[in-house]
């Protein structure tokens, strides 16, 4: 298991050359947002209006920050579940995005337009969101922030730690896993 | 009668939620422990290390566990000789979630209408469960709870031909489905018997019993047993990517249940495993 360093955004080569399994810190600017800001950027696209972000080479984390204490750029900030996301995630990647970070599955569909257009699928740890908030450097609400945590944001990171569990080759890290320490 | 002021319950709600949401119970750091001790992968072991210190991340610089606080079920237990002043029960709890959320810094997480999904900025309503118990005391419970696991659970009809087996079975693909989902490892509350809504009720109360405890009827004890046991067969391990530790715990319990029926309850709870009480 290779422990890899990438910095956000990502170029086809970095995505290509990892595989499941491999562990990432990744250094640098990622977008953060959950099901509803996503189902929002799809409605932008289905009227033909532009996104407020240019996803080429993006990275997209599904967090719901808790609220940052006076000081801190973000409160706890873990990963939510990726299965909500699966219905929007394929059109995103279509425009560019390289990477997702989440906990749980993938939709068939996701996993294949991993595969198709060059992207991988990453999770964080769940329920680590004290730990993880330790790599989060800066926070900014970019967009709807009427949706509260669930605000589109950015946010700058450092070695914030990932495990690759879709690769651009169609493998899956819960399949594999699962099925070695099945009895 | 006793006399209990409505904001004395608010103040205890609140510490309560924050308490709750900010420091795990010694019970489940115990658990993964013992996990890391069984445990074959290491990039299990890894995780489970993670966690421990996520744990002691949050206790000393008072963050959130995790980010989602999740929805603040409460199970209240009020004493027959006990009389409330100067508010009533739901306002009072109510506000202490409010107070609690808000000043602890912990995610708002609840939408008003759950088709138009407003979030109500403060939490509330609380999931209120209350029982009338004899006695002057009142007892409070905050079971926080996080959307990914609870969105895992699942309660079914089943026929009473189906049996132990059937509840076995039925416990097993659940847990097998939510897979990775819920944050393994997990603790399985399940619930068999009583209505179908009251079979979801014990399996939720369940998840509060002492980590790893044995009902104490020798027939649902045994199938406790067996579910923690096929349970960590499956290999799921912490967050899905492969182990032996799949599930902390499995508590059933069993409620009378009509002649024609056979419900059973699973609930799900992550290893964020947040519960705290007090009695006043």
């Amino acid at each position: 298991m290779a422990e890899v360093k990438l910095s956000a955004p990502l170029t086809d080569k970095d995505v290509e050359s990892l595989n499941i399994g491999d562990k990432v810190l990744i250094t640098g600017s990622i977008l953060v947002g959950r099901d509803s800001a996503h189902k929002r950027l799809i409605d932008l696209l289905d009227a033909g209006k532009p996104l407020p972000v240019d996803l080429k080479g993006q990275v997209i984390y599904y967090a719901g920050p808790s609220p940052a204490r006076p000081g801190n750029p973000v409160g706890s900030a873990g990963p939510t579940t990726s299965g909500r996301i699966d219905p929007y995630a394929p059109r995103l990647l279509a425009l560019g995005l390289k990477g997702m970070i989440g906990k749980g599955s993938r939709s068939a569909e996701v996993i294949e337009a991993c595969k198709k257009y060059k992207a991988v699928y990453l999770a964080a740890v769940g329920g680590a969101a004290a730990l993880i908030a330790k790599s989060i450097k800066k926070a900014e609400v970019i967009a709807y922030p009427d949706l509260g945590p669930e605000a589109l944001r950015w946010m700058e990171v450092e070695n914030f730690p990932a495990i690759v569990v879709n690769d651009t080759k169609g493998n899956d890290l819960y399949v594999e896993g699962r099925s070695q320490y099945q009895r | 009668m006793r006399e209990i002021e409505a904001k004395t319950i608010t103040e205890a709600v609140k510490k309560l939620c924050i308490d709750a949401c900010y420091y795990l119970n010694d019970e489940i750091l115990d658990a993964f422990r013992k996990c890391k001790e069984k445990e074959e992968s290491p990039v299990a072991v890894d995780i489970l290390s993670q966690l421990e210190e996520n744990a002691r991340i949050s206790r000393e610089g008072q963050f959130p566990l995790c980010q989602d606080t999740g929805f603040a079920v409460l199970f209240v237990e009020l004493g027959a000789d006990v009389v409330i002043k100067g508010g009533t029960l739901p306002e009072a709890i109510n506000e202490g979630v409010r107070q609690g959320y808000t000043e602890g810094y912990l995610r708002k997480s609840i939408v008003s209408d759950p088709l138009e999904r407003k979030n109500t900025g403060d939490n509330t309503p609380a999931v209120l469960h209350l029982e009338i118990v004899p006695g002057d005391k009142l007892k409070i419970t905050i079971l926080p709870k996080g959307g990914g696991s609870e969105n895992m659970s699942e309660v079914r009809m089943l026929k009473p031909a189906d049996g132990a087996k059937g509840v076995i079975d039925f416990v097993l693909e659940r847990v097998s489905k939510a897979g990775p989902n819920p944050c393994p490892p997990i603790v399985v509350g399940v619930g068999i018997g009583g209505t179908f809504e009251m079979a979801a009720l014990i399996a939720k109360k369940a998840l509060l019993r002492p980590l790893g405890s044995r009902n104490p009827k020798p027939h649902l004890a045994a199938i406790e047993e067996e579910l923690i046991e096929r349970i960590n067969q499956m290999g799921i391990g912490p967050q899905g990517f492969g182990g032996r530790c799949t599930a902390l715990a499995v508590h059933v319990e069993a409620y009378p249940c009509h002649i024609a029926s056979l419900p059973a309850a699973v609930n799900i709870e992550c290893h964020s495993h947040r519960h705290k009480e007090i009695v006043l």
